[in-house]
């Protein structure tokens, strides 16, 4: 006989975006209607498609103030990927009410550290362009290559030693295990934008199959850098916004004149949490993660940056989560889809959406971020997943901006400001380059 | 949970395998190459490296992949490590019968790979960096830059970087629609993968899985990271005595690439069509050391956990004899990297978790043989093991001279040796702390 599955809590959020750090920043800039996507204003992007991005300011994130004071001198070590992250770690620990050894060096921690595990997603993070030009300075030929020689004699010494572990994937987890002291299973996901999504539903797995009580769980990225844009751009992503044009404006999720995104910078990590856990220390928590599933589109350029045929299979891994959580497509009243505006992704998230809702789809509130805080890279579906909780707890939606012809795609996404709401489930799906999509369930906590 | 006592749906067999190695690029070749104490080390050709600190590593050689793919057009801007993906996995799926008949519902196969990012395109990249730099401000010219990205580097060739393009490429020659991840935790990751995929198995998500990693870091920047580390062998000898796991003189591990894919199903999936399991898989472990960045807990705490999980879950005792009278496990596939630090302290997490019993257990690297081929490794190793079941022979641990005190167990020194193989471990650990155990016992109806 199967062995009734443990329930999982998500008894924090940790969500970072270009509101600032944690879950009431997020909260409060989305219901106002503001906008975090700004001109990039730390060096020059004028000679690339979009000008703008929702950036976190260096006031909102001072990472040597969010890491205990013994672990400092590691920030030196730490890709604008890997603050992120850690960033979130401490947001997510706090609003949880876990006392770690990144809270509280030497206390007894509410969770036992092999019983703790951390699982993020992260993306592909290119070396910082600064350090690596200027190490290469003595290494060029006359006219401008590299000379690999002598790199090798003596180039290649000017890059700090540990250079290599500033772009690890893995690293965003490393610190956040180190910091937090979680010795339990940890992993690292990297499935471009569905990663949060898929490292929530392997938190979720690890918590059921009884290898960890509670995990720190979602994804961070940052994608404003040049290799971000750039490869963005070739996989035809991002919304054209020259100098001085209007970011929000130009991600338009679900309407017909959608033209591409904006990147952000940001994520979110959520304490998993086992339901006998969370019990038993009087946790009050979020929302249940309900269900999990995830599905593979097969694209016609193989690599996944044509997803316009990846409607059924988006459609498939919400059907999946919706049976993994026992609920029924009636009993959820909103959708946070990945809401780009890149159109191909918005029509395939716009045909499951039919598929799966019918004709409560033309009225179903979807929740789209993406005009207040961007696409995320692999936070997305983690940041997605924070504001979700955070609607159930409230019982209200967020504002949502730039949007005015959603009905055409049968789909209700046009903007409004924030209102009041009964939601019993809200679904979270992403579906990231590459045709990995990830779905989930979360519910309200009665 | 004790495999013998699950159901069916509940376990898990390996019913393909196939790999692409410095050694060969299919099971025959690349085994008995290892059954010689073979090497793959050679001089670096991947790029200029005369001047680097390490200048040898051990490179696939030769590898086509028209032949592994119905329609090389799919695949035409495949990356090196896409490529690898797809010739290691083609053996797998054929090895499972997969090829004559396919899973009827693509959404009951899946793809968990611990897989590498693809190889930059070094010399525009780099070009682009160097030529954006503003002398005068101490930093790069953003415009500059972006004049330069957009015209120096390629659209195809840069998508074809992100770390999930060996599973995109899988998934379209496979047609695979079910749940699919890539994870990448370095030296661990297709350790971590293939336990991650009995997970998916076990929870009734897929009924096939195609399981592994390909990785390769043979490029500039690659050995750069390294060499900075100093984590490589940076010996000025023969290429071929460079990887000494466990030796007294280790100086390093030496870079490999490469490719291992496993088809994993349920027995009950695999009983069903009729394929023949050609080993169990029956425990994981999965641990984190939040140490320190750079070094790895010295008392080999989380390898030790891996371990010990992995065992728990199969429902073996390591401190318990057989009734052959040997330890109940016969085989550990070490991580083994031939670095000073982590070949003395997967010996103490060794001897912690098997306590008197450490010495009786043979476990030696293969990467003494193959090189380090990080994010494949572990999936190369499993086949090994599971090779190693199949014909009661361990691989060697060559070029072990002179022994040091701080490794003192049976690492298989130099030659092969026949033994009665039933149940193996096979470790992965990698840099930044996370370990990976996966425990493979022979299959018994």
């Amino acid at each position: 006989m199967p062995v009734p599955m443990r329930r999982v809590l998500i008894t924090g959020v940790g969500p970072v975006s270009g509101f600032g750090v944690g879950i009431d920043a997020l909260w409060d800039g989305l219901c106002s209607g503001a906008t975090a996507i700004r001109p990039i204003a730390a060096w020059d992007a004028s000679g690339f498609i979009s000008t703008v991005a929702a950036t976190i300011a260096p006031e909102q994130l001072d990472i040597r103030a969010v890491v205990p004071k013994n672990y400092r001198k590691a920030t030196k070590v730490m890709a604008r990927d890997i603050e992120i992250a850690v960033a979130a770690a401490a947001s997510a620990v706090q609003s949880a009410g876990l006392v770690t050894r990144g809270t509280a060096e030497g206390a007894t921690p509410t969770i036992a550290p092999a019983r703790m595990g951390c699982h993020i997603g992260a993306g592909l993070i290119p070396a910082d362009s600064d350090e690596l030009a200027a190490a290469m300075q003595s290494c060029q030929t006359a006219d401008g290559s590299f000379d690999c020689g002598e790199w090798g004699r003596t180039g290649m010494n000017n890059l700090t030693p540990l250079w290599l572990l500033k772009y690890l994937p893995n690293m965003l987890a490393c610190h956040v295990t180190i910091i937090h002291d979680c010795q339990g299973p940890s992993n690292t996901i990297t499935c471009a934008e569905a990663s949060g999504g898929l490292s929530i539903g392997e938190s979720m797995r690890v918590i059921r199959r009884g290898d960890a009580d509670a995990c720190l769980s979602g994804g961070a990225e940052s994608k404003v850098n040049y290799m971000g844009l750039l490869r963005q751009t070739f996989a035809q992503r991002l919304a054209r916004v020259p100098v001085g044009g209007d970011g929000a404006a130009a991600v338009r999720p679900f309407d017909p004149t959608a033209d591409g995104t904006v990147l952000g910078e940001g994520g979110g990590l959520l304490v998993l949490e086992s339901a006998e856990s969370a019990t038993s220390r009087g946790a009050a928590a979020w929302a249940e993660l309900r269900g999990f599933a995830a599905t593979q589109c097969l694209c016609e350029d193989t690599v996944g940056a044509d997803l316009s045929n990846a409607g059924d299979d988006i459609a498939a891994a919400v059907d999946g989560a919706l049976q993994q959580a026992g609920v029924c497509a009636d009993e959820v009243d909103a959708v946070v889809p990945m809401g780009s505006a890149i159109a191909c992704v918005d029509a395939a998230e716009a045909h499951a959406l039919r598929t799966i809702f019918g004709s409560r789809a033309a009225s179903l509130p979807l929740i789209t971020v993406a005009p207040q805080v961007g696409i995320v890279g692999a936070g997305t579906s983690a940041l997605a997943a924070c504001v979700a909780a955070r609607c159930l707890r409230e019982q209200r939606l967020p504002a949502r901006l730039s949007t005015s012809g959603s009905k055409k795609l049968g789909v209700d996404a046009d903007a409004r400001g924030a209102i009041a709401a009964s939601l019993r489930h809200v679904v979270v799906t992403t579906t990231g380059l590459g045709g990995q999509s990830a779905a989930m369930v979360l519910g309200r906590i009665a | 949970m004790n495999a013998r006592r699950a159901a069916d749906t509940e376990r898990v067999v390996v019913t393909g395998m196939g790999w692409v190695t410095p050694l060969g690029h299919d099971l025959e070749t690349v085994w008995s190459a290892l059954m010689r104490g073979a090497c793959g080390m050679a001089p670096i050709t991947r790029f200029d490296a005369r001047t680097f600190p390490t200048t040898f590593a051990a490179e696939v050689k030769d590898f086509d992949v028209r032949p592994f793919v119905r329609d090389i057009a799919m695949h035409a801007n495949a990356g090196i490590n896409s490529q690898f993906a797809l010739g290691a996995a083609a053996q797998a799926w054929k090895q499972a019968h997969l090829h004559q008949s396919p899973p009827a519902n693509a959404r009951r196969v899946g793809i968990y790979l611990g897989a590498g990012e693809g190889v930059i395109d070094t010399m525009n990249y780099l070009a682009a960096n160097i030529r954006s730099w503003d002398a005068t401000k101490g930093r790069t010219d953003g415009a500059a830059w972006a004049k330069l990205g957009h015209s120096l580097l390629q659209a195809a060739r840069e998508i074809e970087q992100e770390p999930n393009m060996p599973l995109a490429h899988i998934a379209r020659e496979f047609n695979v629609r079910g749940p699919t991840s890539n994870c990448l935790t370095a030296c661990a990751a297709s350790t971590q993968a293939i336990g991650e995929a009995c997970s998916i198995l076990r929870g009734g998500e897929a009924d096939v899985m195609i399981a592994g990693g390909a990785h390769t870091m043979i490029h500039v920047l690659g050995v750069t990271g390294f060499n900075r580390l100093t984590a490589l062998s940076t010996s000025t000898g023969d290429p071929t005595k460079a990887s000494r796991p466990f030796d007294m003189t280790r100086g390093g591990f030496v870079m490999g690439e490469g490719a291992g894919m496993l088809i994993l199903e349920t027995l009950a999936h695999a009983r069903t069509r009729g394929a023949k399991p050609l080993a169990e898989v029956i425990g994981f472990g999965s641990s984190a050391d939040s140490y320190r960045i750079t070094d790895i807990e010295p008392e080999g705490r989380g390898a030790a956990a891996a371990m010990s999980q992995a065992l728990a879950q199969a429902g073996i005792d390591p401190r318990a004899r057989g009734s052959d009278g040997r330890p109940l496990v016969h085989y550990i596939s070490a991580h083994g990297t031939g670095t000073k630090e982590n070949d003395s302290i997967e010996t103490v997490a060794v001897k912690r978790v098997f306590g008197d019993l450490a010495k009786e257990v043979p476990m030696s690297s293969v990467k003494s043989m193959l090189g380090h081929l990080i994010a494949a490794a572990g999936a190369v190793e499993f086949i090994t093991c599971v090779l190693a079941i199949e014909r009661g022979m361990l691989p060697p641990t060559i070029n072990y001279s002179t022994p040091d005190p701080a490794c003192d167990l049976d690492y298989v020194p130099n030659t092969p040796r026949a033994s009665v193989v039933r149940t193996c471990l096979s470790n992965s650990f990698g840099f930044g702390g996370q370990n990976d155990t996966v425990c493979v016992t022979a299959f018994e109806g």
